[in-house]
């Protein structure tokens, strides 16, 4: 089940970082954070549950880059 | 400018006068340096605190942090020894300087790449009695008729009922000129009606609708991400700790080396050398710079009509080597015409009427076309009894006399010897009166701009272009001579061309991509796997949307090798900007270590480079004169 959240995030390097944190969050089968389109693309895994994974999410991109904004 | 980015230019004005101001304010000790915190606070407090956030959450390497250790590192060097704090301020204004720039520019270059595909309509009109009524495009059912005012975007697909008009098509295919409806025709939604007003009766709902599809593939494009972005991405992630462990070992083991060999030790020195390497070690140009590029390249693009589905398949598109052509409706219209009239002793015109009147009554694609290039309506009563002898043609009575149209079986069935002929296409004997008089040719035509397509491929460095077909041998030579292809295969069923792609796959060069143009009718699986599918005359098919990995929104084969040069102007850029960023950071590095360069130059050169690179990065929308 693929999905698209707003984001907010001001560099490309924080984009990265987000990308890289989210990919690791359980019930996740595939994630893409576009800086430039100010998207984030996640794949989910077979099962998994799209709110509490994405709980999880913002709650991991918040302490990689503390400026993000996840619009679930 | 957005509120945000206000706010921060105040702040850099305001600390940019006090630091010009403070150089003339005549104090010093620890006046000096509490006047110096002035400023550095107004610039820095957000990064400072970010820091701090930063390592509550246990996060050493974010550019916050560097920044902010770097800025403090100089100020505690200066109350301790020089007394300069100028450059600390200083520092930490350029970089944001540098944030404030780069924000500016991605937001301004993102919203003009939106702009360019402003396709999004805004309502569509419903006519309830009399009175036209404005309703959201995402509202209207399938079937309703809707009214569509000149200057108006037309809001969803459907068939016009009534009214002509000309279309501006020029945001979804950027194609400039205007195309004509009228009653019947079919009309995709994204167009502006320029002339009159139209009633159409829709055929889809707006989220299925061409226009929505065209938005949907734009907004979600650069998520694919290309082999180039990956590599930055990866090197980032190394990049920068490893400068902060190259800073930390530039502190503290030259001093210690002297120590043991006995020389002073001259810590702040190094110290600062390390610092210097803190403030190059943010990887923030070079991260900014790529995606920005791919994104441009996309933009420009799509608005030369040129749909890329993701950064990746723009850096295939950079790579191709070999063109494969599926010939019906690429290189040829994909519509029968006749094209030719031989042996006639007839007036060409009176040959075509007879031939249009003796196949009046067949839908044949052959029939149609004859018709077609009759082109007048049709005295039925001429017509007598039609005998319809199945794949070889008909008898037919025209005007009292025998006429028969088919191929040269039918003819010799009839005791006639027709003359064969020579071209390709499909071959039409006619004998009027059991006298044989001459023959129409009628083929597929090739599109008017196929062979300097195929010549602008090759100028833009395709090496190789093949043709597949599942025409006869004859018909297939012919057009692959005319248009200067290197290579064909015909007589091919849709599973042939599969096999033939996968050949070519496996005899590639390495680092070479194998195109395929389709025109996604029923090429779907080949558009799949060739390493880059490109569909054509894309606009309401969508087969080829779903299928292709590159669309072309009309037919024109001449897009094929603008789309590769955009590409190829696109990963240059890509390229200039890798080697701009990385080798500017790497000279800034050495020269810090060795004492050459201060923060000044450090932040100089972050910056600098970076707006080179985010300007270099929005030549890749330009795309018209490629």
């Amino acid at each position: 089940m693929k999905k698209t959240y707003r984001i907010e995030v001001d560099c490309a390097n924080c984009a990265n970082k987000m990308e890289e944190a989210a990919g690791k969050i359980p019930g996740i089968a595939d994630v893409t954070v576009n800086f430039m389109t100010q998207k984030m693309i996640v794949d989910f895994a077979d099962g998994a549950d799209a709110d509490t994974v994405m709980k999880q999410v913002v709650k991991a991109c918040k302490k990689v880059e503390d400026d993000c904004e996840i619009y679930l | 400018m957005t509120k945000k980015l206000k706010k921060m230019l105040i702040r850099i004005i305001v600390t940019a006068v006090l630091l010009v101001a403070l150089h003339f304010v005549p104090v010093s000790g620890i006046a000096r340096f509490l006047l110096y915190l002035i400023p550095y606070g107004i610039i820095g407090y957000d990064i400072l605190r970010k820091a701090w956030r930063g390592i509550l959450n246990r996060q050493v390497f974010d550019e916050n942090f560097l920044m902010a250790v770097a800025t403090i590192g100089a100020l505690a060097i200066g109350l301790l020894k020089t007394g300069d704090y100028e450059e600390s301020v200083a520092v930490m204004l350029f970089y944001q300087v540098g944030e404030l720039f780069q924000s500016y520019a991605v937001g301004k270059s993102r919203r003009n790449i939106s702009e360019l595909m402003d396709i999004r309509p805004d309502y569509a009109n419903i006519d309830t009695n009399g009175q036209l009524t404005r309703v959201d495009p995402d509202e209207v059912a399938v079937g309703t008729v809707i009214v569509v005012n000149p200057g108006e975007k037309v809001p969803l697909d459907g068939i016009v009922e009534s009214g002509e008009s000309s279309l501006n098509t020029s945001a979804l295919t950027g194609e400039s000129l205007p195309r004509d409806v009228k009653p019947g025709d079919g009309i995709v939604s994204g167009c502006i009606n320029m002339s009159g007003v139209l009633r159409i009766r829709t055929t889809r709902v707006f989220g299925e609708s061409t226009v929505s599809k065209v938005l949907d593939l734009v907004e979600n494009a650069s998520s694919r991400k290309s082999r180039s972005e990956n590599f930055i991405s990866r090197f980032a992630r190394w990049y920068t700790p490893a400068v902060v462990f190259g800073a930390l070992a530039l502190a503290v083991l030259p001093p210690l080396v002297r120590l043991l060999l006995s020389f002073p030790p001259e810590w702040s020195e190094w110290v600062y050398r390390a610092l210097t390497f803190l403030v190059i070690s943010c990887p923030c140009a070079l991260v900014i710079s790529i995606p920005l590029s791919f994104f441009a390249g996309i933009g420009g693009a799509g608005k030369a009509g040129i749909l890329i589905k993701g950064s990746n398949w723009l850096e295939a598109l950079s790579k191709t080597g070999t063109v494969v052509f599926d010939k019906t409706g690429t290189l040829t219209m994909g519509v029968f015409d006749v094209v030719d009239i031989h042996h006639s002793e007839l007036e060409r015109e009176t040959m075509i009427e007879y031939a249009a009147l003796a196949e009046s009554a067949s839908s044949h694609p052959i029939a149609v076309s004859i018709r077609k290039a009759w082109g007048k309506p049709l005295d039925m009563s001429r017509v007598g009894k039609v005998e319809e002898i199945s794949g070889n043609g008909v008898v037919v009575e025209i005007d009292g006399q025998e006429v028969a149209a088919g191929n040269s079986r039918l003819m010799r069935s009839l005791g006639i010897e027709p003359i064969e002929c020579h071209s390709t296409g499909t071959i039409v004997h006619m004998a009027i009166g059991g006298h044989y008089t001459g023959h129409i040719v009628i083929s597929d035509v090739v599109k008017p701009d196929a062979a300097k397509a195929i010549a602008a491929l090759k100028q833009s460095g395709v090496h190789q272009t093949v043709m597949l077909t599942g025409d006869g041998k004859a018909v297939a030579a012919e057009v692959a001579e005319r248009l200067g292809i290197d290579q064909f295969w015909s007589e091919l069923l849709p599973e042939d061309k599969v096999e033939k792609v996968e050949e070519m796959l496996t005899r590639k060069p390495a680092g070479e991509i194998v195109a395929f143009v389709g025109d996604g009718i029923n090429d779907a699986p080949v558009l799949t796997r060739a390493d880059l599918g490109i569909a054509m005359g894309a606009l309401g098919s969508d087969a080829a949307i779903e299928a292709a990995d590159v669309v072309l929104m009309d037919d024109d084969p001449m897009k094929i090798s603008k789309a590769i040069r955009i590409a190829r102007k696109c990963m240059r850029i890509v390229y200039e900007n890798i080697v701009l960023a990385i080798g500017v950071k790497a000279v800034c590095l050495v020269l810090g270590a060795l004492g050459l360069a201060n923060m000044w130059l450090a932040v100089f050169a972050d910056v600098g480079v970076m707006i080179l690179a985010v300007l270099n990065a929005i030549r890749a929308l330009f795309v018209s004169r490629l």
